[in-house]
């Protein structure tokens, strides 16, 4: 059942991760948060409104994750999204626009930085009410189980959605049923301004699947390769029909909740030693040059064409022009189908 | 090549903000995530970071200036190697390229609601003239929609708190599970909120889910799923997530329940763009709607009732029909006064129609059938006959789907109305235990005979 971490397992990984494996972590992982920091350089400037969620700091949960998904899995998460969306491959000019409010975002602007969806990339959404997406991440496993394929689901949630009562109605159904579905709970340590120690009274999120005999474990989020290598286990579970995988991933945001947060919960000391020693990103880049793959120009090249891909994106947010008011009055009701049958899901 | 800072936007509604203390001072390198400034805004007061690498050039708005516009510059950031004395202060702070322009159009469409309806009513057979009728329930018709439904399409499937093993709360899925299985007929804990989103989720996935609330008093535990996740995601993904699914249930008043299991819900979910809402009177409209319902591509509330479950009707005997949403039915012709109903309502519209017509009034009864999409044309050529409207609904009274009606017919057919519209609703009192409260919370037919002889200065 449920277990704690084995702490220093996962730091002995990279013997068996290969240089493209490496590579393409650091390069994701780093273009999550140089889009991060762009939208939130944007916000500054008014170009985003409303609410906007960075995810600096979690790169590594997305990333490693990632790693472990083959085509056909799916992914739904909560209102800190863009990096989920980045890390499934979805295009940083479509989700900028978004951010923007323009025509060429992937809601066609009329979502915003907490509503956007890919059929391509499996990307259901981008939920703005806290835990809304778990019993919906677990209906859609419920498809795939109908349907007979072995997709499984990746549904995330943070460590304050799951004090939401749904979450447990889910866990129930979703233990009873043998549904495909993995629930990650993306502990970044504070639910708005309210710190797991001041919310929850035991502490172990992970081991609340006990109750309802759904396993789960405890992953260091900070390190992309413990985090890919508990995907890969949970995501075996899944596939061999044994029903969902709870992963309670202990990770960190750098930035506060939402751009508006003044951020006086917790110590500036306490943000800056998680940048300084867990870093996520300064952790592959160490294993690329002590493995010696990759020099510094190397990754210097890889800076600048991260860089630019933001950008672009970014100037492909400011151009794109506003939706045309007509849009105001389309996608209430479908004609048909948007996603045609059911059969392309089998 | 230098960068300018600009002044941030730091909360949704910030416009400006003071810029309370510097915390670099120039000459410092810059790092991104830096804290280079504190700004007081609307809400409080905020760390500044760096985005961009570079040494602080020039400070260009000096510590505790108060109403510094949002993407004023208030430094400048240079690379190494350049000078600080290089830089022009800029001139006029550059005019926002951040706010697009504000949209200087009309809205096209002149009224709030949006017209679906075409402006000729669709009066119509719902089947052709001189089919075989048989006698039904309008337990038996819904439970025929589902098992045509789930016999043509293997992707419709019925979920909810003991629709299978038990054979349904109200039987209507009586016989399902040994036709379907459990695959196709789940039954689910008594966990409304997440079964709803659970249901919503497999519909986003592309199933077609049946979820069978008990009564529609236990949706309430679900409605955030039912209006935040299915009603509004075909419009917050642009298009792309369709959510075909039909939550379905008794709705309304049953007998002696007390007030927390008797309550309409048509006008709460009348009001959400997104949804349908279906509510059927007769035999044959509930199996043709919900047969519709079932095929439609969107999500659709199907509120049923408990005292119309064991009525009987004439149903059309034909292998597969469907009748369409927006269509209102003309239950009763008349000239002298219009009767506006729907689910129940219908029973006492009715039985007040027949009582007037002994005393000479002429109602004509219009069964709405579904509440959106409204069928807004039936009603208006029925007032322009009849120049007197009266709805009837078991619901509360404010907020109601005829104050609706009585608004837009207002707007619409303000000259041909010869008297004030009279909507006949519920009491505006949570629904009493006791035999005799409860009979008069509800709305009776003798209370629409009234309305009616008022408006026709009977």
């Amino acid at each position: 059942m449920a277990r704690k971490p084995a702490a220093t397992a996962a730091k002995a990984a990279p013997s068996n991760t290969s240089k493209e494996e490496l590579l393409k972590y650091y390069r994701d992982m780093l273009l999550i948060r140089r889009f991060e920091e762009k939208a939130g350089q944007l916000y500054g400037m008014g170009l985003i409104g409303g609410f906007c969620h960075l995810y600096i700091g979690q790169e590594a949960v997305v990333v490693g994750l990632e790693a472990a998904a083959k085509e056909g899995d799916k992914r739904i998460t909560s209102y800190r999204d863009h990096g989920h969306m980045l890390a499934c491959g979805m295009e940083a000019r479509g989700v900028m626009a978004e951010l923007t409010g323009r025509e060429g975002g992937y809601s066609k602007g009329k979502g915003g930085s907490m509503h956007m969806f890919s059929r391509e990339k499996h990307f259901y959404g981008g939920h703005g009410i806290v835990a809304a997406q778990v019993p919906l991440g677990a209906g859609l496993a419920f498809a795939d189980k109908y349907l007979g394929n072995d997709n499984v689901t990746f549904t995330y949630f943070g460590d304050g959605a799951a004090n939401q009562g749904q979450v447990y109605e889910t866990y129930n159904m979703a233990e009873l049923w043998d549904l495909p579905v993995i629930f990650v709970i993306e502990n970044n340590q504070y639910a708005m301004g309210t710190s797991v120690k001041r919310s929850t009274k035991s502490t172990s999120l992970f081991g609340r699947g006990e109750a309802f005999g759904i396993p789960g474990e405890q992953v260091d989020g900070m390190d992309v390769l413990a985090v890919k290598a508990a995907g890969e286990k949970a995501v075996a579970h899944c596939r061999a029909g044994k029903g969902p995988y709870i992963l309670e991933v202990m990770t960190y945001r750098y930035r506060g909740h939402s751009m508006s947060d003044p951020a006086k919960y917790r110590s500036r000391e306490e943000v800056q030693k998680m940048r300084d020693e867990r870093d996520a990103i300064e952790h592959v880049r160490e294993l690329l040059l002590q493995g010696k793959h990759a020099s510094e120009d190397d990754l210097k090249a890889i800076d600048k064409e991260i860089k630019d891909i933001v950008n672009d994106s970014a100037e492909f947010a400011k151009e794109s022009p506003e939706p045309a008011l007509e849009e105001l009055w389309t996608d209430i009701y479908a004609a048909d189908l948007p996603q045609g049958s059911a059969e392309e899901n089998a | 090549m230098a960068t300018e800072i600009l002044m941030p936007a730091l909360s949704p509604t910030m416009e400006e903000g003071t810029l309370a203390k510097w915390l670099k001072k120039e000459g410092d390198a810059v790092k991104s995530g830096d804290i280079i400034a504190e700004i007081e805004t609307d809400k409080a007061t905020m760390e500044f970071e760096a985005v961009d690498e570079g040494i602080l050039g020039k400070i260009l708005v000096e510590e505790g200036a108060q109403g510094v516009k949002v993407n004023t510059p208030i430094a400048v950031l240079i690379e190494e190697g350049e000078s600080a004395d290089d830089i022009a202060a800029p001139a006029a702070p550059a005019a926002a390229e951040a706010a697009p322009a504000e949209a200087k159009a009309e809205a096209p469409a002149a009224s709030a609601v949006e017209q679906v309806n075409t402006p000729e009513p669709d009066r119509s057979p719902d089947w052709p003239e001189g089919t075989k009728m048989k006698t039904m329930t309008v337990r038996e018709a819904l439970r025929e929609a589902m098992e045509e439904e789930m016999n043509r399409d293997e992707t419709v499937f019925l979920m909810g708190e003991e629709v299978g093993e038990y054979q349904g709360a109200y039987k209507i899925s009586q016989g399902l599970l040994d036709k379907f299985g459990p695959r196709r007929v789940v039954d689910t804990p008594i966990s409304e909120i997440g079964f709803a989103g659970i249901g919503t989720g497999a519909a986003l996935a592309g199933l077609r889910p049946i979820v069978e609330f008990m009564t529609f008093n236990f949706a309430m535990q679900a409605i955030d799923h039912i209006i935040n996740s299915a009603a509004k995601t075909l419009y917050m993904s642009g298009g792309q997530m369709g959510c075909p699914i039909v939550f379905r249930g008794p709705n309304g008043a049953a007998a002696r329940v007390g007030a927390q299991h008797s309550q309409d819900y048509s006008a709460w979910y009348a009001q959400i763009p997104g949804l349908k809402v279906v509510i059927p009177y007769s035999a044959a409209d509930a199996k043709g709607l919900m047969k519709q319902a079932i095929r439609d591509p969107n999500p659709v509330i199907f509120l049923e009732n408990e005292i119309l479950y064991g009525r009987s009707f004439e149903v059309p005997d034909l292998e597969d029909f469907t009748i369409p949403f927006g269509k209102a039915r003309i239950a009763r012709s008349g000239k002298d006064v219009t009767l506006v109903s729907f689910g129940i309502g219908m029973a006492h519209a009715l039985e007040a129609a027949e009582k007037l017509h002994e005393e000479g009034i002429e109602a004509e009864v219009i069964d709405l059938r579904t509440l959106r999409p409204l069928d807004y044309a039936t009603i208006i050529e029925s007032v322009k006959k009849t120049n007197r409207l009266v709805t009837v609904e078991e619901g509360f009274p404010v907020a109601s789907i005829g104050n609706h009606i009585s608004a837009y017919v207002m707007e619409n057919a303000f000259d041909y109305l010869d008297a004030p519209v009279i909507n006949c609703t519920g009491k505006d009192v949570p629904m009493p235990y006791a035999a005799n409260l409860e009979k008069h919370a509800l709305i009776t037919s003798a209370e629409v005979v009234d309305a009616v002889k008022k408006v026709t200065y009977k």
